[in-house]
């Protein structure tokens, strides 16, 4: 069962790695985004008064979330729904895999292209833009990049469900997730200046907690980082729903079958 | 002799989006044996598809019976599927990976595999197995998914219109390793809407009609049975209906305005209407007996339910 799970992990990291539009956009976009960033906003300053750190140091915790949710929701939702209407999903469903051990496979790819992320991310911040990571931190930063992949797997294994075809599934899943960066810390910061609303729909939904439970590892002012419990909560809700919802609506068959 | 499939008053029922009932399939039997291949064949929306999915697993029935290798596909213990291996009508493997990691992939699922390399010499495959299946023919990525139904090393393989849309010479190459599973000694279901193909693989048809089962035996048995049904067409101008005896009802013909007969009694008929044009001086230009071939014999036994 592990081993078969195992096997279902590296054949969809195989596949990730031979498609170039998978790994353009899980790669090479996020880096990319990063490195304009960096460049065009990166010098500013930004913080309290006595504590002003450079804007870098809120965008490489930004474009991590960005890079966590591109692995996990937008990579699992495109590949899952390429998978299904080609009939490949189906066809596992007839070998001894069971569904868990082909869902849990397809999980740990995506945790293995968070992890390279995680690393690739902090190297060029540390290196391009001289963010450093507090190393006494790795212990909840580690918690918190897990559960923000796994809470975000389980989101694009869900939104399978209302995506129709491969055609549909760039459009649908970019469209639930890039409105959210621009109000989750990812693209933009957010100012005092603004009625509130703003903030409360990021702190709604789980992009901007993911980003803030992951900035305080990048922050030089904060020594030891403390555990974001409501942060966390945020983002284990979501991923709750998510798997409430994928064991419910998760679908094995082409949905554009002729019938 | 013991039994692969057993199926006993399967029926299965679909609601429709506009509310209607469809019965899909009606109240089937079937008995396949170990090592058998028993062809099921039948027109689109005959019930076939509806039917072996049934049987694989992948869909629930309404009511009825069935033991697959000895478990109900609906609630299998999990090494059945093990002993399974499935074509499915229309899949298509990852683009991204190699014919070989396809099937490796596949054959790392179950617990006793068949070597990769023999089951891509099975399929005639050896050659482009580094290729990725993107690169791959039509008639290439169907042994892809034969390799990839037979890697398990199944007892039991599904196959579901193993050779729809391919050209006459693609459909020889796959008969040629359909017919490699009798010698590797597994049971074969297929489905099919080719009286050949049924005829040319099978040990046994099972023709598949409006969701029952029309007739089944071997393809001499089906061909006999309706070749005993001879049809007999003349122009009522020249001998009306009443010309033959009550027993048999000749039927008016709409597109040609023949009247037409099936009957086993080709004396008895003829006689009558040569009888009838002798005595009333009248010549018969139009008459026509005629003995149904292959083709006639499908589409008897599987146009839309009227051959009940």
């Amino acid at each position: 069962m592990i081993a078969k799970t195992l096997s279902s992990a590296k054949y969809a990291l195989v596949s990730f790695r031979r498609n170039p539009a998978a790994t353009f956009f899980t790669i090479i976009f996020p880096v990319l985004f990063l490195v304009i960033f960096g460049l065009v906003f990166g010098s500013g300053e930004m913080g309290p008064a006595d504590q002003r750190v450079k804007v870098s140091t809120f965008i490489v915790p930004g474009i991590l979330a960005l890079s966590i949710v591109s692995a996990t929701f937008v990579n699992l939702a495109m590949n899952q729904v390429i998978r299904r209407e080609a009939g490949q999903l189906k066809r596992l469903r007839g070998t001894p895999l069971s569904p868990l051990g082909h869902i849990v496979g397809q999980i740990l790819a995506a945790l293995v292209i968070v992890v390279f992320m995680t690393v690739l991310v902090t190297v060029i911040g540390r290196l391009f833009f001289g963010v450093e990571f507090n190393l006494s931190s790795i212990g909840v930063f580690s918690l918190s990049v897990a559960l923000g992949a796994i809470a975000f797997s389980a989101l694009g294994l869900a939104i399978t469900a209302i995506i129709p075809n491969d055609d549909a599934a760039p459009a649908i899943t970019n469209a639930t997730v890039f409105p959210l960066y621009f109000i989750s810390d990812v693209f933009f910061f957010s100012g005092g200046d603004s009625s509130g609303f703003i903030d409360a729909l990021g702190d709604f939904f789980p992009i901007k907690p993911l980003a803030e439970s992951l900035q305080d590892s990048y922050n030089p002012f904060i020594e030891s980082v403390s555990i974001p419990w409501g942060k966390w909560a945020v983002i284990a809700a979501w991923g709750m729903f998510g798997i409430a919802l994928a064991a419910r609506f998760f679908k094995w068959t082409p949905q554009t079958e002729r019938r | 002799m013991s039994l692969a499939i057993e199926v006993t008053g399967l029926t299965k029922s679909y609601k429709t989006k506009s509310g209607d009932t469809i019965d899909a399939v009606k109240g089937i039997d079937l008995h396949v044996a170990e090592g058998e291949i028993l062809a099921f064949l039948g027109a689109n929306g005959a019930g076939k598809t509806t039917t072996i999915e049934i049987l694989e697993g992948f869909r629930n029935r309404t009511s009825g019976t069935v033991q697959v290798l000895g478990e109900d596909p609906q609630d299998p213990s999990r090494s059945w599927r093990e002993d399974i291996g499935i074509v499915l009508q229309e899949s298509s493997p990852d683009r991204s990976l190699t014919a070989r990691e396809s099937v490796s992939m596949y054959a790392s699922f179950y617990d006793a595999p068949r070597p990769v390399d023999e089951v891509l010499e099975i399929v005639g495959l050896t050659d482009s197995s580094g290729q990725r299946t993107k690169a791959l023919s039509g008639g290439q990525k169907r042994r892809l998914d034969l390799a990839i139904a037979l890697v398990g090393n199944p007892k039991l393989v599904f196959l579901d219109e193993p050779t729809t849309g391919f050209d006459p010479s693609a459909r020889r190459e796959a008969w040629k390793m359909i017919e490699q599973l009798r010698n590797l000694g597994a049971t074969v279901l297929l489905t099919t809407h080719y009286m050949d193909e049924a005829e040319h693989l099978a040990d046994r048809i099972a023709v598949i009609n409006g969701g029952l089962i029309s007739a089944e035996g071997t393809a001499a048995d089906l061909a006999e049975q309706v070749k005993l049904l001879t049809r007999i067409a003349w122009d009522p101008a020249e001998v009306p209906a009443e010309a033959i005896p009550d027993l048999f009802r000749p039927e008016l013909q709409k597109t040609t305005g023949e009247l037409a007969i099936e009957t086993t009694e080709v004396t008895a008929v003829v006689h009558a209407l040569t009888d009838w044009a002798t005595s009333n001086g009248g010549r018969i230009d139009s008459l026509s007996v005629m003995k149904p071939n292959l083709e006639d014999t499908f589409l008897r036994l599987t146009a839309g339910g009227e051959a009940q």
